[in-house]
């Protein structure tokens, strides 16, 4: 059902960029109107939602320990996963935002003939991995329509990414790796009975959304190839708030724009948000430190305790039975 | 076991990792005899005034809530969204990755794909959405949002009281996402509406009133403990004669009430006692404090403060320096992350410093707890305790890692350490089943009563299946741990599962071992089981006993 709900949704939203550029010739709104309204809701969205996030307490301190804790001097301990200092919790922030050290750890468990199995199971990471870094590459590669001149970095990173010398223009690998590594993810989301079952409406569309994206992409680049000085004139004018309208550059241009600012709008209300989650989870960004520091929770409630007074009040005679010490004879 | 257990075979083969044909929120909840707890009875949650306070059974229709039900429940729902960046956060940023959907030891006793943490916590992230987000309010169910209807409250219930808060998806999840965090939370929202469980609210009740989980009084705490010293009498020939509510002791000792009252765990408090005994430690026990565990964890945060609030406030009145901490699971978990927090600060202790070693454990200096493992490994260290490990040859030994002490600490190496120094022979479990992956007994966070006990089989398998293979292999026929939860629930479950392997405290190995100076010579080990090879070799005993 989410499937095929979320398959539409995305193809809908390719028509109506199509119909509204081709047909009814809304350049200026599909152009600078929305492209404008999308990036600022990106924007405003996603530092709303950390903002929230952040300014919420974390009233306990609960990291998850995944090695040795710092105990005795001779015990060595594990500072990445158990760290008991900031440096650690950098060091172990940074494994796992920058090589998803948790997925890494990811297993495989069966069953067979009364007995459980368990398996490295790295594909989720390698897969995970190729997407975020080949859409971070895409990302950053497309700095250079919005900047004049282009800054050297990102030169080398195109010259980089499309190393291989194939085709003209050069295929870039980055696009290639993005679809395929989104089309597994999406192999993975249907053909695993588990992850199928457990798969929503909102856990497809991202995905067929960023399919839509890198294809037109690459249909935009290799195949209904579009006028790319217009293009960068377009951009350029966007970023320096000069808005022109870009008439004569293909509609498949219109279809990518739409897609992204889809994306960019739905990113701050979604699960997409996990990029900016992942900072602020208390069971990895904390260190392991709460018998060393008092930690304090800023709600700490007031509770009704039963004094040790209470106590001796009701046991006070059976204690004196069996020559424990009371404080009232 | 209960009557109506299934065998082990007919349970596993009704395992199934396929899901059902129907999808997820239109399979019903089934209230299935063995997997789940009665309902707590009402004086217990009168006692510690928790509401709703009444007869119900969980397999009933009407669960007998009250009117406004649902506004409670939505209510508080929000507020610890506001409170917990964790629960909000959880429940915004879970992609649905599906990478702990096999590490929970309840989905791979059951198959039930509701035990899969991911979907566990989409039971109520369905709820989430509904009343707290903009798409959720708008969209409904394409936005995966799902009204808050009886039967989506019974099913929270169900599951959420099948989930042992061990943190195992925690290690696999990308983000963090901690199923036990959300678990606590829910069950706190339970407690508002009286959805407690017996075996649950009992030990909360007791504790709060009496100072330990079963309620034992001050006078059959000494009394339990005579039969032990008497005991120990028998084996070393030495009299030990501990203190309790002793002003100006050095040090206060805690440990789960457990460890006085069933075996195998009076087994390692025997370990305990010889221990201090033969350091000459200016330690006390309280009778008020007698409760290192705290079931309250399982209700709600403000009830776990609340009994957690003894232990510091018999430090403050007895005058002393520190506090030494028993074996135990969730104990542990709740003093390293949460007692500083919720009592402290504990200005009015020192730093800890081993009167024995003089080490400072700089690791406590905060909370002024320190765990006993840590404790006996320093000595061993130092070379301040004799031993004699082939006492203990007639055991196999492996290691179970509790999920509190290696999940919510990182505790590993001490214990092992000890092992290691008082066992001839000692086996580890696969690297998949230990350390921070290992496996819950499958009866932790009060799920251990005797009506659940199949869900219990089911969810110890993982545990259990890791220890037949090692005693397959290596001959293991005796699991230690650190966790009194443990030792009184791997009993039945390598009975049921396993089969010829019995279940220790870590100190029960190290006391077997540890030569008490004026012992006699020892024929029998703390379960006043015979010695091997005493008879074999006498003079090497004798000797030994002299150099003793």
């Amino acid at each position: 059902m989410g499937i095929f709900f979320s398959f539409f949704m995305v193809i809908m939203i390719a028509l109506i960029a199509y119909l509204g550029v081709a047909v009814a010739n809304l350049h200026m709104l599909f152009g600078i109107i929305i492209p404008y309204a999308a990036f600022t809701a990106f924007v405003v969205g996603f530092l709303m939602k950390v903002v929230k996030w952040g300014r919420s307490p974390v009233p306990f301190h609960i990291p998850t320990t995944c090695g040795q804790q710092m105990s005795l001097p001779w015990i060595n301990y594990s500072k990445l996963d158990n760290p008991s200092c900031t440096s650690g919790v950098v060091s172990r922030m940074i494994l796992e935002v920058f090589c998803f050290r948790s997925l890494f750890r990811n297993l495989k468990t069966g069953l067979q003939d009364g007995n459980i199995s368990y398996g490295s199971d790295k594909w989720l990471w390698l897969a995970g991995l190729a997407f975020h870094y080949s859409f971070a590459v895409v990302v950053v590669r497309h700095l250079r329509f919005f900047m004049e001149p282009v800054p050297a970095l990102i030169n080398i990173i195109d010259s980089l990414d499309g190393f291989l010398q194939i085709t003209a223009p050069h295929f870039l690998l980055s696009g290639g790796v993005l679809l395929l590594a989104a089309g597994y993810l999406f192999f993975r989301r249907v053909s695993n009975p588990q992850v199928r079952y457990i798969s929503l409406p909102a856990d497809y569309f991202p995905l067929f959304l960023i399919i839509g994206i890198a294809l037109s992409g690459i249909l935009m680049r290799y195949v209904a190839k579009v006028d790319i000085i217009q293009v960068k004139q377009f951009t350029i004018s966007l970023v320096s708030l000069q808005m022109s309208v870009p008439e004569g550059i293909g509609v498949i241009f219109f279809i990518h724009l739409f897609l992204i600012c889809t994306l960019l709008i739905y990113f701050p209300f979604s699960k997409l948000m996990h990029m900016g989650g992942i900072f602020l989870s208390p069971t990895r960004n904390l260190a392991n430190d709460s018998r060393i520091r008092r930690h304090v929770n800023p709600w700490n409630p007031e509770v009704k305790v039963h004094t040790y007074a209470a106590y001796e009040d009701e046991f006070r005679e059976k204690m004196k039975g069996a020559g424990i010490p009371v404080e009232k004879e | 076991m209960a009557k109506g257990t299934p065998k082990p075979e007919e349970l596993i083969s009704s395992i199934d990792y396929n899901p059902p044909k129907t999808g997820w929120t239109e399979t019903p909840v089934n209230f299935a005899e063995g997997t789940f707890c009665h309902g707590a009875r009402p004086s217990y949650l009168e006692t510690v005034g928790f509401p709703n306070a009444r007869e119900w059974a969980p397999a009933d229709e009407d669960w007998k809530l009250p009117e406004n039900w649902k506004e409670i429940f939505i209510e508080a729902m929000g507020e610890r969204l506001k409170k917990y960046r964790s629960f909000q956060l959880f429940m915004d940023i879970c992609v649905r990755c599906g990478a702990c959907a096999d590490k929970c030891h309840f989905y791979i006793g059951t198959g039930d794909p509701k035990n899969m943490p991911v979907l566990r916590a989409e039971l109520l992230r369905s709820v989430y959405r509904k009343y707290f987000t903009a798409a959720g309010k708008i969209l409904g169910k394409n936005a995966g949002a799902r009204e808050l209807t009886i039967d989506v409250l019974k099913e929270l219930w169900y599951y959420y009281y099948q989930c042992t808060e061990c943190r195992r998806c925690s290690v696999f999840c990308p983000y963090g996402i901690d199923q036990a965090e959300i678990t606590m939370i829910v069950r706190e929202i339970f407690n508002l509406l009286g959805l407690n469980t017996d075996w649950i609210a009992g030990p909360v009740a007791n504790c709060y009133k009496k100072g330990n989980h079963l309620g034992l009084e001050p006078h059959t705490i000494t009394s339990n403990l005579e039969y032990l010293l008497d005991d120990i009498e028998d084996i070393t020939g030495i009299r030990i004669e501990p203190t309790f509510n002793r002003k100006g002791a050095e040090i206060l000792f805690v440990t789960p009430s457990g460890d006085l009252f069933g075996d195998p765990g009076t087994y390692t408090a025997m370990g305990y006692l010889m221990l201090f005994h033969e350091l000459g430690l200016d330690y006390t026990w309280s009778t008020y404090a007698s409760e290192g565990g705290n079931f309250g964890f399982f209700t709600s945060m403000d009830m776990a403060k609340r009994l957690n609030y003894k232990i510091y406030a018999e430090a403050k009145r007895l005058g002393v320096k520190w506090i030494l901490g028993g074996e135990c699971g969730h104990m542990w978990r709740v003093l390293n992350q949460y007692m500083d927090t919720w009592n402290g600060p504990a200005d009015f202790m020192q730093e800890p410093v081993s009167p024995i070693t003089g080490t400072r454990f700089e690791n406590a200096k905060s909370t002024k707890m320190v765990h006993i493992t840590e404790f006996t490994a320093d000595l061993i260290k130092h070379g301040k305790l004799k031993f004699d490990p082939s006492r203990n040859d007639h055991l196999n030994v492996t290691f179970h890692d509790s999920c509190n002490t290696a999940r919510g600490m990182g505790i590993f190496e001490e214990p092992r350490y000890i092992i290691n120094t008082v066992c001839n022979n000692f086996q580890e479990m696969a690297d998949d089943a230990i350390r921070e992956k290992t496996f819950c007994c499958g009866s932790g966070s009060g799920l251990n009563a005797g009506e659940n006990m199949e869900i219990r089989m089911r969810g110890g398998f993982p545990r259990a299946n890791a220890v037949k293979k090692v005693k397959e292999k290596f001959g293991v026929n005796m699991l230690a741990n650190i966790c009194a939860i443990d030792r009184a629930v791997l009993p039945p479950l390598m009975d049921y599962w396993v089969g010829g392997v019995s279940v220790c405290g870590v100190h029960e190995l190290m006391a077997n071992a540890l030569i008490m100076t004026g012992e006699k010579k020892r024929t029998q080990d703390l379960r006043l089981e015979d010695l091997p090879n005493v008879e074999e070799d006498p003079e090497t005993e004798e000797g030994k006993e002299e150099t003793a």
